[in-house]
């Protein structure tokens, strides 16, 4: 029953090898995490971070940011309350438009984003209602969509639905147009819908299925739109086939589902004509196609505009954390530095 | 109490007990089932003597009569078979075993929830890491099958001699068959169990080493039957016709009972007993003997080597329980969460328009599931989408923590042995850190801390000293007279002592090396006696003048003083058992008197011998033994003729028996040894061992006996309570002439005080099985004794049963220290690491359950998921737990308090447990809402363009590996190559996954199709770098999470800084008890044994051996 150990007889039986590994030997750095190396570590970190903390703060503070709620929930005595009630009624579209004033000049590029509150783009049932096969152009996943789809992946008479799902049957379909008031009258601001979605998403992520004797209607033959779209995918920017169908770019925006429930999207920006260097200060008015409804889930519904810097939109948490980061890092080293004098004290005495 | 060592009377018959004793502690124990059904007559435990049947073996397959029916029983064949799996069974069989542990049950059925329910996570995520740890698991063990059966293949294919018909025949060792005549020569090893029947020399002796049984590695001598002997031919032994009846197989190495009836030609049969020593085991050596015949009774699984074998228990350290209680925790953590969720799920969706608004519909099976069944399946899904909390790789990393990293022990050169060519041998890897926890060192003295070789120091008979070296020119009766305190005895009682001396005893001369039958060799090596005592005691007679000359037949012959040779008839040896204490031969003289010698422990002799002499003589004994000799009382009684009728008659009677053999072996023996004479006591020394005057508490057996085993009367079973007490607050206690039973006892007692504390039970052989299997942590010595001859293979196999065998005893400070340190250390680490970093992985994700409507949205990605444990985080912990030094193992091994810092299991109680709990909690927390309030504005990129959901995840998860990967950074000591490489590695490999895993449309095939059915990380990683206010949060997110484990270093660095600078000047210390006020109490033991003992510098309980 020689079978007792298998593994350690041949390694007992000869004599051990003298290696560094085999005797737990090897050379290693130790480093020990002593006060005298941790302070100065300490005040470099907090130096650090309140510069830090100082750069990110100052640039969020820069950054202006005008927030516009247009849910226009029923009592709200808003403009768009009127269009909050007929969506709430199910009637169909509904324009208003808000009047606002830029208290100072947003310096250029200026984004336009919406933001919807509540809404779970994250739920797990939503989030996977999508078929990227069929987004990415797959003519069979255009003919036979992905079961997560469901309950729309085809329509009631079994005829495929592309784009399917619930996020693109969700998508958002609000419309917004900007005037800015000069010498009396309000010139239109162009918004440009161009690089607004990641560029892999519409260049290489999604595409549209190929070409049907060059008509792209063609190729979508045999699909149904989803229901709430009031066209077909290859319609959705009529005007620019670059734009439409699924590599529309608003739909990509849309597609990427937001982290959290109170979400904003890049919906356009002002960087063209006139108005390239920025929105100068004065007075706006933003005419709203009031289409998606969110007062039914006791969403809300904002138009925000910002100006972008090199850490992105307004963002004052970074730089607050930072300052107070390095502050208590300062602080630390500040108590490290009274304990290790103490002790070295102590034990001077000790030696005496 | 008293004080004297006893004797060292055949140890060969103290195992006896001790073995029965350990084995019954095993059966007990495990439950054995293979055990009961090998041998399902057996009915009762191997302790008790009651057993059901016996078998009838007919010699050579001969019927005894024509009249008889020759009936042959049938018994198995002799085939072992020591591997657990074939190929067809290997399958299911080793499936069916993986899957009774409970972390691989735990997460099939987690597998199986996900193939059936609709959860959050493919089933692909948990089946994968399930699977690998199931292969590699099943590779392992198959291996290890295959060894055993190439092993197995070895022993059954081996070929032996058997006398068929007269005539030599060459076989497999598998093939023979209960009844077979089997030839066994010289240093072959017996492949069943034989009843010896005859041997090559005269008088039918044969020497035996049964080292790779149980570790004695002297030579035993076993007898045939006195009607066989003279059978030393083919021939010969082929005309035996005769039957044996024994008992069916137990698994006591040490117990047989049996009777064999001789049939001769037109003559009655003779009946004759058989017991222990005619039976020779299969796995024992033959010795000294040319050749010998036996006939054999237990075959293949049927044998006691193979009863003994059988189902080895699989030892549960501390280490496994603190994580079983861990896990249960995070079990409880884990359902609570699932519960919280689920709960929190449908008061949420009582709001219709959270439940199912307009933009999110539900599926028609969704809304047609009954709510009940909706709730359930819910709790499923939030249990498999948190059910990475429990951690199974660790179960994986820890295995191979273990198997590696014992390797280090074996590997260690400081702990070879140039003598005898043996390094350290790991058994049992299960156990390593448990090394690092001992509380209770219990050692076998004679042998092991001692060299084993005794010398005779002095004697004292009727109350006169007898020093040698006085005496050693002038002979013994020419003493330089009575010394002023002690008289000189008579001439003729110093006389009756040295005979005493030369005959009682079990002393064999070797063959061959007798001159003339005259003069016996000087050299030692000639006398052969189980115990050195023996040969220490014939030779310290022989140097008073009396010399044992060997046996003739039965007569032992001395050679007194006058170079006279005295002839004694050897009538009976009543053996050394260790309850008696004592043994006893009745001679016959060359008069024709029958004379009675018994030597024994004072404790069993005085209370046997007349009141009036005992005085005189334990004052002698008393000293000796203070003075840490072993000491023996002599006493003798003079038998008349009826006497002895009378006792030969009844010991004749009683080993005829086949039932309760030995209780009435005992109780004859008990009425012989009665009103005996004292006439000295003698005392000898275990060189390099004297005791001195400081331990805390020395003890005897018999009053152990009383304390263990008291009286009817309720009162005094507190004694063993207050003896605990005593024993606990005493550095070492050395408890002298114990039974072997009664080592057990003690450190089941020890073993058994409040919180379990972990005791190592160290020896070097069978002499301590009921010791090894009690201290549920044994380490064996491997024999180191070299004039035993034991070396190489025979050493190792003794060693074999054992869970680690280190050469020198010296070893063992290397062994506890360093090695046992770091290993607990690292485990400890390992263990809590594990925990720590799957709390702060499974944390988000259940943080993010509030952000989400409670819709089980998985944070990470699935081959996140899937490999955080397998990949991006495991060889840096697993090279730290192979590597780790925290402190120098010089450092180590030279200050033994360090050892003390770590017990109690102190780095797995709840309290550390807590910190680490908390530490992932409070990283787990600064994960996800760190990146929770940055996406409070999720346009994070310069131009504008916005995160969503993945980026979010992916940005918590890079934060999550480098934290847990930096946190073990900090924890690192011992930066070796190995840290570096995998450590850094680790971090490059996820960031290159990455970047990789989204940088690529995957093209959907089958089995990817789980995690790629969305094209969801697709340039996610590659798009979160770009954006800068991502690098900062991440790095300020890290710097966060291990701030305060930075805090803790630093500050409890600058505290050891503190330390140091007191003066490190410790003096040879031997006990560091933690006392009440944090640090140790010193006790000194002694200095003579400074050497051997220092190394143990814990509460030594020291138990001598009989």
């Amino acid at each position: 029953m020689a079978a007792a150990s298998p593994c350690a007889e041949p390694a007992a039986r000869n004599k051990p090898d003298n290696t560094a590994f085999t005797q737990q030997r090897l050379p290693a750095w130790q480093p020990l995490l002593s006060a005298g190396t941790a302070l100065p570590l300490f005040f470099c970190v907090g130096l650090a971070c309140l510069a830090l903390g100082l750069g990110l703060h100052f640039s969020s503070d820069t950054i202006r940011e005008l927030e516009l709620d247009y849910t226009g929930a029923p009592g709200s005595g808003h403009n768009c309350s009127r269009c909050g009630n007929a969506s709430l009624a199910g009637a169909g579209a509904c324009t208003c438009s808000l009047r606002f004033e830029l208290p100072e000049r947003f310096p250029g590029p200026v984004c336009l984003y919406y933001q919807l509150s509540n809404y779970y783009q994250n739920h797990r049932r939503y989030s996977v209602s999508r078929d990227d096969r069929q987004l990415s152009g797959d003519a069979s996943g255009l003919s036979n969509p992905a079961t997560e789809c469901s309950p729309f992946r085809t329509d009631p008479q079994g005829i495929p639905i592309a784009p399917c799902g619930a996020i693109a049957n969700s998508l958002f379909n609000d419309t917004f147009a900007l005037y800015h008031l000069a010498n009396g009258t309000f010139h239109p601001v162009p918004l440009d819908n161009r690089g607004i979605s990641w560029w892999t998403d519409s260049n290489i992520k999604f595409s549209n299925p190929e070409l049907v004797n060059g008509s792209l209607e063609a190729a979508f033959k045999g699909t149904a739109k989803p229901p709430n779209w009031p066209h077909a995918a290859y319609m959705l920017d009529t005007g620019n086939p670059n734009n439409t169908g699924f590599i529309n770019e608003d739909f990509i925006v849309w597609m990427r589902t937001a982290a959290l429930p109170t979400f904003r999207k890049l919906y356009r920006r002002v960087r063209e004509g006139n108005f390239s260097s920025g929105l100068p200060q004065g007075t706006y008015r933003l005419d709203i196609t009031y289409n998606y409804p969110v007062l039914s889930f006791q969403g809300t519904k904002k138009v925000i505009f910002s100006t972008v810097s090199w850490m992105g939109g307004k963002n004052p948490f970074l730089g607050i954390v930072y300052l107070v980061f390095g502050s208590a890092c300062i602080l630390t080293g500040f108590v490290m530095l009274a304990v290790h004098i103490k002790f070295q004290k102590q034990n001077q005495m000790d030696v005496e | 109490m008293e004080k004297t060592v006893p004797g060292d009377e055949t140890k060969l018959v103290s195992n006896h007990v001790l073995g029965n004793a350990a084995l019954s502690t095993k059966k007990e124990r495990l439950g054995d089932p293979k055990l009961s059904t090998a041998g399902n007559r057996i009915l009762t435990c191997a302790g008790e003597e009651k057993r059901v049947g016996t078998r009838t073996v007919f010699v050579g397959h001969r019927p005894v009569s024509e009249t008889d029916v020759y009936v042959e029983q049938k018994f198995c064949d002799n085939r072992i078979v020591s591997s657990k799996y074939t190929v067809w069974n290997f399958l299911p069989k080793n499936l069916f075993e993986q899957f009774r542990r409970i972390a691989n049950f735990y997460f099939l059925i987690i597998f199986l929830v996900q193939v059936i329910v609709d959860t959050p996570t493919s089933p692909v995520t948990s089946g994968l890491p399930l699977f690998f740890v199931i292969i590699v698991t099943a590779i392992k063990q198959g291996y290890e099958d295959w060894l055993r059966h190439r092993a197995d293949k070895e022993v059954n294919k081996s070929s032996v001699f058997m006398v068929e018909n007269a005539k030599q025949v060459k076989k497999h060792s598998e093939k023979i068959k209960v009844g077979d005549i089997v030839e066994v020569k010289a240093d072959e090893t017996f492949p069943c169990d034989l009843i010896f029947l005859a041997s090559s020399n005269d008088d039918g002796i044969c020497y035996v080493t049964t080292a790779s049984l149980d570790g004695e590695s002297n030579f035993k001598t076993y007898y045939a039957v006195r009607d066989t002997t003279g059978l030393r031919t083919d021939d010969g032994i082929d005309s035996l016709t005769a039957a044996i009846e024994c008992e069916q197989p137990q698994p006591d190495l040490y117990k047989f009972v049996g009777r064999i009836n001789i049939y001769r030609s037109n003559q009655e049969p003779v009946a004759r007993s058989l017991g222990p020593e005619n039976l020779l085991l299969k796995g024992s050596t033959l010795k000294n003997t040319k050749k010998i015949y036996g006939v054999a009774v237990y075959t293949g699984m049927e044998t006691k080597m193979a009863l003994n074998y059988q189902g080895k228990s699989q030892k549960r350290s501390a280490v496994e329980k603190s994580i079983n209680a861990f896990l249960i925790v995070y079990l409880c953590i884990l359902v609570s969460k699932a519960t919280v969720c689920t709960t929190l799920k449908y008061i949420w969706q009582s709001n219709p328009f959270n439940d199912e608004p307009w933009y999110n519909q539900k599926t028609i099976k969704e809304r047609d599931t009954f709510k009940i069944l909706r709730m359930f399946t819910d709790f499923l899904s939030f249990m498999v989408l948190f059910n990475f909390i429990i951690p199974v790789s660790m179960y994986v990393t820890v295995e191979m923590q273990k198997f590696l990293g014992s390797f280090f022990i074996a590997w260690d050169k400081e702990m070879y042995d140039e003598e005898i060519k043996e390094g350290a041998l790991v058994n049992t890897s299960d156990l390593n850190e448990e090394l690092g926890q001992v509380e209770y060192v219990f050692t076998d003295k004679t042998g092991t801390l001692t060299e084993n070789s005794m010398k005779f120091i002095e004697c004292c008979i009727d109350g006169h000293k007898y020093k040698e070296g006085i005496s050693e020119v002038d002979g013994f009766s020419h003493t330089d007279g009575p010394s002023k305190y002690y008289g000189k005895a008579e001439k003729c009682r110093e006389e009756l002592f040295l005979r005493a001396l030369c005959l009682c005893h079990t002393v064999q001369i070797k063959e061959g090396d007798n001159v003339d039958g005259l003069i016996v060799n000087q050299e030692c090596s000639t006398y052969i006696a189980s115990s050195p005592d023996e040969i220490a005691l014939v030779k310290g007679a022989k140097k008073y003048g009396f010399t044992f000359l060997g046996h003739e037949a039965d007569c032992m012959k001395v050679q007194n003083q006058k170079n006279e040779i005295e002839k004694y008839q050897l009538l009976h040896v009543l053996n050394f058992d260790p309850v008696r204490r004592r043994m006893s031969v009745i001679v016959k003289t060359s008069t024709g008197k029958f004379l009675l010698f018994c030597k024994g422990a004072d404790s069993s002799i005085f209370p046997r011998v007349q009141q009036d002499e005992i005085q005189q003589t334990k004052v002698h004994v008393e000293r000796n033994a203070m003075d840490g000799y072993r000491t023996l009382c002599v006493a003798f009684k003079e038998l008349t003729q009826e006497d002895y009728k009378k006792i030969d008659e009844q010991l004749s009677e009683a080993k005829m028996a086949l039932q309760d053999r030995e209780e009435k072996m005992a109780r004859i023996f008990d009425d012989i040894e009665t009103d005996m004479h004292l006439i000295g006591a003698t005392a000898v020394e275990d060189r390099s061992w004297t005791v001195s005057q400081e331990y805390g508490l020395i003890i005897d057996g018999s009053t152990l006996s009383l304390i263990f085993n008291p009286s009817q009367d309720s009162s005094s079973s507190n004694y063993k309570s207050i003896f605990l007490q005593i024993c606990l607050k005493c550095t070492a206690v050395l408890c002298c002439r114990m039974a072997p039973l009664q080592k057990a006892q003690i450190v089941r007692m020890v073993k058994n005080t409040k919180g379990n504390p972990i005791t190592l039970s160290i020896g070097d052989g069978a002499n301590d099985v009921s010791m090894i299997l009690e201290a549920h942590h044994p380490v064996n010595r491997s024999p180191y004794l070299c004039h035993s001859g034991i070396k190489g293979k025979e050493g190792r196999q003794a060693a074999r049963n054992s869970d680690y065998a280190v050469p020198r005893f010296k070893h063992l400070r290397k062994l506890l220290l360093a090695h046992g340190h770091l290993y607990y250390v690292r485990i400890a680490h390992l263990v809590q690491y594990f925990f720590y970093k799957n709390l702060c992985f499974i944390l988000p994700q259940f943080l993010y359950q509030f952000f989400c409507g409670f819709s089980q949205q998985p944070l990470y990605d699935a081959a996140y998921l899937t490999m955080y444990n397998i990949c991006f985080t495991s060889l840096p912990i697993l090279a730290y737990s192979l590597l780790e030094q925290h402190i120098n193992i010089e450092t180590l091994t030279s200050d033994p308090r360090l050892y003390m810092k770590i017990s109690d299991n102190a780095m797995l109680q709840w309290k550390p447990f807590l910190y680490w709990t908390c530490l992932g909690a409070f990283e787990g927390l600064v994960f996800f809402f760190g990146v929770y309030f940055l996406f409070q504005n999720s346009s994070l990129e310069d131009n504008g363009k916005v995160f969503g959901n993945w980026t979010f995840g992916t940005i918590v998860f890079t934060i999550l590996v480098f934290t847990v990967t930096l946190k073990l950074a900090l924890d690192t000591r011992f930066w070796t190559w190995m840290n570096h490489f995998v450590i850094w590695g680790s971090l490059a490999f996820y960031v290159f996954f990455s970047f990789f895993w989204g940088g690529i449309i995957w093209q959907v095939s089958f089995f990817f199709q789980p995690f790629l059915k969305q094209q969801r990380m697709y340039f996610v990683f590659a798009h979160m770098v770009t954006s800068v206010s991502t690098w900062l949060a991440i790095v300020l997110l890290i710097f966060i999470s291990l701030f305060p484990e930075i805090l803790l270093v630093v500050f409890k660095n600058a505290k050891r800084k503190n330390h140091q600078t007191v003066p490190f000047n410790l003096p040879m210390l031997l006990s560091y008890k933690p006392m009440e006020n944090g640090y140790i109490s010193e006790m000194k033991i002694e200095d003579a044994v400074t050497n051997l003992t220092q190394r143990c510098h814990l509460r030594i309980p020291q138990m001598q051996q009989l």
